[in-house]
């Protein structure tokens, strides 16, 4: 009885393609027309003489060309990047963009990372996908969520941006045609002015107003020979600001009488507040209001319940939150393990099918084999650890809520603090500022939520919110830790008959859209277009990175048991991928080993009809050569993101301890915009999945996360980094992701290599010798 | 009130003498060059300068650091050293989300004023104590070696 619930609620939980489902579309599809992405609704403010060509772009009366800016800079490089497609397409110096953060407007709704949730093979273009992402884009302009995650920012950009510069440049040529009385095909762009060959030349400044008047009829775009700037390497536009600390980050905000929040939250994950004595603190030096802000929240929203401690300066609101005596509601998961909870998955493995994802062939194809290899891995719940702790100042005063946030979802947060305060939407100034880190954990808007219920209590003074790292480190949204087991035959020769890969976890696509979207997928007629799309799975992330293969078998089965879980879940750096990645090409080694091949050939040999995977893989494979002595190459091969990463690691073992000392990285990102800000992802793609594969580790106990800070949860460090180097294949196919695809191959490259030193497989992250 | 003698002058707070400079920094003297990453002294985000030594302002109290010299990220550019530091990191396209960048920049510069040619190991040693969640770590050591050499 318990276990048919169970399996009809993990039915019920069926998400199609995450984000893709939503009320809107169902209700949007087909009966809305398509919504262009070139003129907002609510224009870019313009001052001085300013002229706003088009939603993305204005020219100024000194020749400036501001864009409109959707993405949040979090380190990865896209306030250079973007930048750059709008330079190339309106002939001006990158030096003359100006970026300015866009409004809340659907035209900036991020539409790539929906489209990319769906549960489809990238090698999928069948009708089914193609529906699938047609009208899921459709819902996703309507919908118009801004976000920057999925490593989508370029690839959500390439088409509008570069087609709002085209535009731009097509009425400024229009304007100037017209005055001088010439054909506009006569004319060219360079430099921020239209020339004609007669010697006629004028700025973008002068004919701005008069373009205006001069809207195209027909738009053309840069071919990829035709690119000036995309695919040349740029400096960083933030590098100047990052080093002598006046880049502004969250934490930076400083506002007249604006004073500090901070928090205590309950220990035990899902906790209440039962009492809290603010009588006990409001004594002590600086403190101001003692507030608890769960019943604004806590119910509504799932973020954390808590009590904040305002006061002068954030120190002193610190050493009275330390003080303050809180007795907590906990009783719920105050048993919770996360050592019960994988023997839990090991049951489910046992008794449950799982959501199959990817199945072909014939399974009993198998009884003829040589040989089977079986196994059994697993990852741990993982913590984001952004160096910049969570924070958020919010004012509310005069019916209107302003918040400057260092967030990765500009829309979700002014939803959230809108509904926090109980006002429209419009009545949310929003300012977005440099992020300390994102990796996910910024997708999330817990600390608006709680920001904004500790504002309403402040008598309309600005207040900022400060997690500690201790808050942080326990009250993260985690990478959901997951066991999968795999099991395969090979006939005599070696070759792969069958292949079976079936994994448990829990989901945290429906935990992400219910904390912050308030959407509930259950609640959500999703039949209506189950019908119309088979093959499409639950919660993509949970699975993403097995069946999606790129390896070619001629009979597989790959699924995946959810399992619920009160552990909050988030997206972290290269999400499912990021352990699936660890479990499939260790796999794939332990397979290339039975076979009696060398991994690399195995590989090829699965390849042959994958030109693109084996170019990247060659690429990595030659540029790495040969190990110094006493070290060994362990190569991962893996597709996340649209972009393909092969990584060979070279390890040694000192002291019984893993030593990675290069790790060398292929790339097909498709165009790369900024190829040396690939590079810059790759290497830190790396060095973050590298702390997970050698130290990263959430365990919870009593319902506790027992890491508190860098001591219990650490980094890797710069003695321990290795060189990073990177081929990128050069390409002229559309822009893929680059913020996450490095992460995933790394824990698997570093484990293959191990065992080509010491024979010992190592199946669980992090890595530990025996 | 305790007086504090920052990138060469003297100001006063008036906070309990147990708060940690970087706090003293950050809230009341809103320097907010200087970052909070862990305030344990594990990541080396507050690092700042005292009497040229790098320390980490989130376990200083100011009581400790009153009279001393204390110079910081907003001030490291009127010094040559930190100047050349800071030159090089933009040259190798060093900070990504740039928060423990601050620190980074302070531990180097405390560095190359220790040690003109620094080897593989004494950045290794000079550096361990900064954090870089975004893995930065070889175009710091390579703008550190870079940084030396024009420095020569």
């Amino acid at each position: 009885m318990r276990s048919a619930e169970l399996k009809k609620k993990s039915r019920r939980s069926f998400i199609l393609g995450g984000l893709g489902v939503t009320g809107a579309l169902i209700v949007g599809w087909g009966i809305l027309p398509a919504r262009q992405r070139l003129n907002a609704s609510h224009p870019m403010p313009v001052e001085n003489g300013e002229v706003a060509l088009n939603g993305w772009i204005k020219i100024g009366s000194d020749g400036t060309v501001t864009v409109a800016m959707p993405s949040s800079e979090m380190g990865q490089g896209v306030h250079t990047a973007l930048p750059m497609l709008v330079a190339e397409e309106l002939d001006v110096p990158l030096a003359a963009v100006k970026i300015e953060q866009a409004p809340i407007d659907k035209i900036f709704g991020n539409v790539a990372v929906m489209q990319d949730s769906l549960p489809f093979h990238p090698d999928d273009n069948g009708i089914y996908k193609r529906t699938a992402r047609w009208l899921t884009g459709k819902a996703a302009r309507e919908l118009g969520i801004m976000i920057v995650g999925g490593s989508s920012s370029i690839k959500d950009a390439w088409a509008p941006m570069r087609q709002a510069g085209a535009t731009a440049r097509a009425m400024l040529v229009a304007a100037a045609a017209a005055e001088w009385n010439v054909p506009a095909a006569q004319c060219l762009t360079d430099g921020g002015a239209v020339t004609h060959p007669s010697g006629k030349r004028a700025a973008y400044s002068e004919l701005a107003a008069k373009a205006m008047s001069h809207a195209p009829s027909e738009i053309r775009v840069k071919s990829p020979s035709e690119f000036k700037l995309i695919g040349r390497s740029q400096p960083r536009r933030d590098a100047a600001a990052k080093v002598n600390g006046r880049a502004g980050f969250g934490l930076d905000v400083r506002l007249p009488g604006m004073v500090y929040a901070a928090v205590k939250m309950s220990p035990v994950i899902g906790g209440a507040v039962g009492k809290a004595d603010g009588n006990a603190v409001r004594s002590m030096p600086g403190v101001l209001k003692v507030v608890d802000f769960s019943h604004a929240i806590r119910d509504k929203f799932g973020a954390g319940a808590g009590v904040a401690v305002i006061a002068k300066s954030f120190w002193q609101a610190r050493q009275a939150a330390a003080a303050l005596p809180v007795e907590w509601r906990q009783d719920e998961h105050a048993h919770f393990s996360s050592d019960d909870m994988f023997r839990e998955l090991a049951q489910k493995l046992d008794s449950e099918e799982g959501d199959v994802y990817a199945r072909h062939g014939d399974m009993e194809a198998g009884k003829a084999a040589a040989k089977t290899v079986r196994a059994e891995y697993r990852a741990p719940f993982l913590a984001h650890a952004a160096m910049e702790p969570i924070n958020c100042t919010a004012q509310v005063k005069d019916g209107r809520v302003k918040l400057w946030v260092s967030t990765q979802a500009p829309s979700i947060a002014v939803d959230m603090a809108a509904k926090v305060a109980g006002v429209k939407a419009d009545q949310v100034d929003l300012v977005v500022t440099y992020l300390g880190g994102g990796f996910g954990r910024r997708l999330e808007t817990d600390m608006v939520a709680q920001a904004v219920a500790i504002a309403m209590e402040a008598n309309g003074a600005p207040v900022q919110m400060i997690w500690t790292r201790e808050d942080d480190m326990t009250h993260d949204v985690y990478r959901p830790a997951a066991l999968a087991r795999f099991s395969a035959t090979l006939d005599a020769a070696g070759n792969v008959l069958t292949y079976d890969n079936k994994s448990a976890g829990g989901a945290l696509m429906q935990q992400f859209l219910k904390r912050n979207l308030d959407l509930d997928p259950i609640s959500i007629k999703y039949e209506v277009l189950r019908q119309p799309l088979p093959g499409m799975g639950p919660d993509k992330t949970t699975a993403e990175g097995e069946y999606d293969l790129c390896y070619e078998f001629p009979n597989q089965r790959i699924a995946h048991v959810i399992v619920p879980t009160p552990v909050p879940l988030g997206n972290w750096r290269s999400v499912g991928h990021s352990h699936n990645a660890f479990f499939k090409e260790s796999f794939i080694d332990e397979l290339a080993h039975a076979a009696g091949k060398d991994p690399v050939r195995f590989r090829r040999d699965l390849l042959k009809n994958r030109p693109r995977h084996l170019a990247v893989l060659n690429a990595a494979v030659d540029k790495a050569g040969k190990p110094a002595p006493g070290r060994a190459h362990g190569v991962a091969l893996h597709q996340s993101f649209g972009s393909i990463v092969a990584e060979v690691a070279e390890v040694s073992v000192e002291d019984n301890e893993i030593r990675v000392h290069k790790v060398t990285c292929a790339v097909d990102c498709g165009i790369a915009v900024n190829p040396d800000g690939v590079a810059q992802q790759i290497e830190s793609g790396v060095i973050f999945g590298l702390s997970a594969a050698l130290f990263g580790e959430v365990t919870i106990k009593d319902g506790r996360v027992e890491q508190q800070n860098f001591h219990n949860y650490p980094l890797v460090r710069m003695q321990q980094a290795p060189q990073v180097d990177t081929v990128i294949i050069q390409s002229a196919e559309p822009p893929e992701g680059v913020g996450e695809p490095g992460t995933p191959p790394i824990a698997p490259a570093v484990a293959n290599a191990v065992f080509a030193l010491t024979g010992q497989r190592l199946r669980t992250l992090p890595l530990r010798l025996a | 009130m305790v007086t504090l003698h920052i990138n060469g002058k003297d100001v006063q707070v008036d906070v309990d003498p147990a708060t940690p400079l970087l706090w003293a920094l950050r809230d009341n003297l809103n320097m907010t060059g200087t970052k909070f990453g862990c305030g344990a002294t594990l990541c080396g985000a507050c690092t700042v300068h005292i009497n040229g030594e790098p320390v980490r302002s989130c376990t200083t109290p100011i009581s400790a650091a009153a009279g001393q010299k204390i110079t910081t990220i907003e001030a490291i550019e009127d010094d040559k050293v930190g100047k050349a530091v800071q030159q090089a990191w933009i040259r190798h396209d060093v900070p990504q989300c740039g928060y423990c960048q601050s620190g980074q920049v302070m531990s180097a510069t405390a560095l190359l004023k220790a040690r003109k040619n620094p080897t593989d190991a004494d950045i290794d040693a000079a550096m361990s104590g900064n954090l870089c969640r975004c893995g930065t770590y070889q175009r710091i050591r390579a703008a550190i070696k870079d940084a030396a050499q024009s420095l020569a």
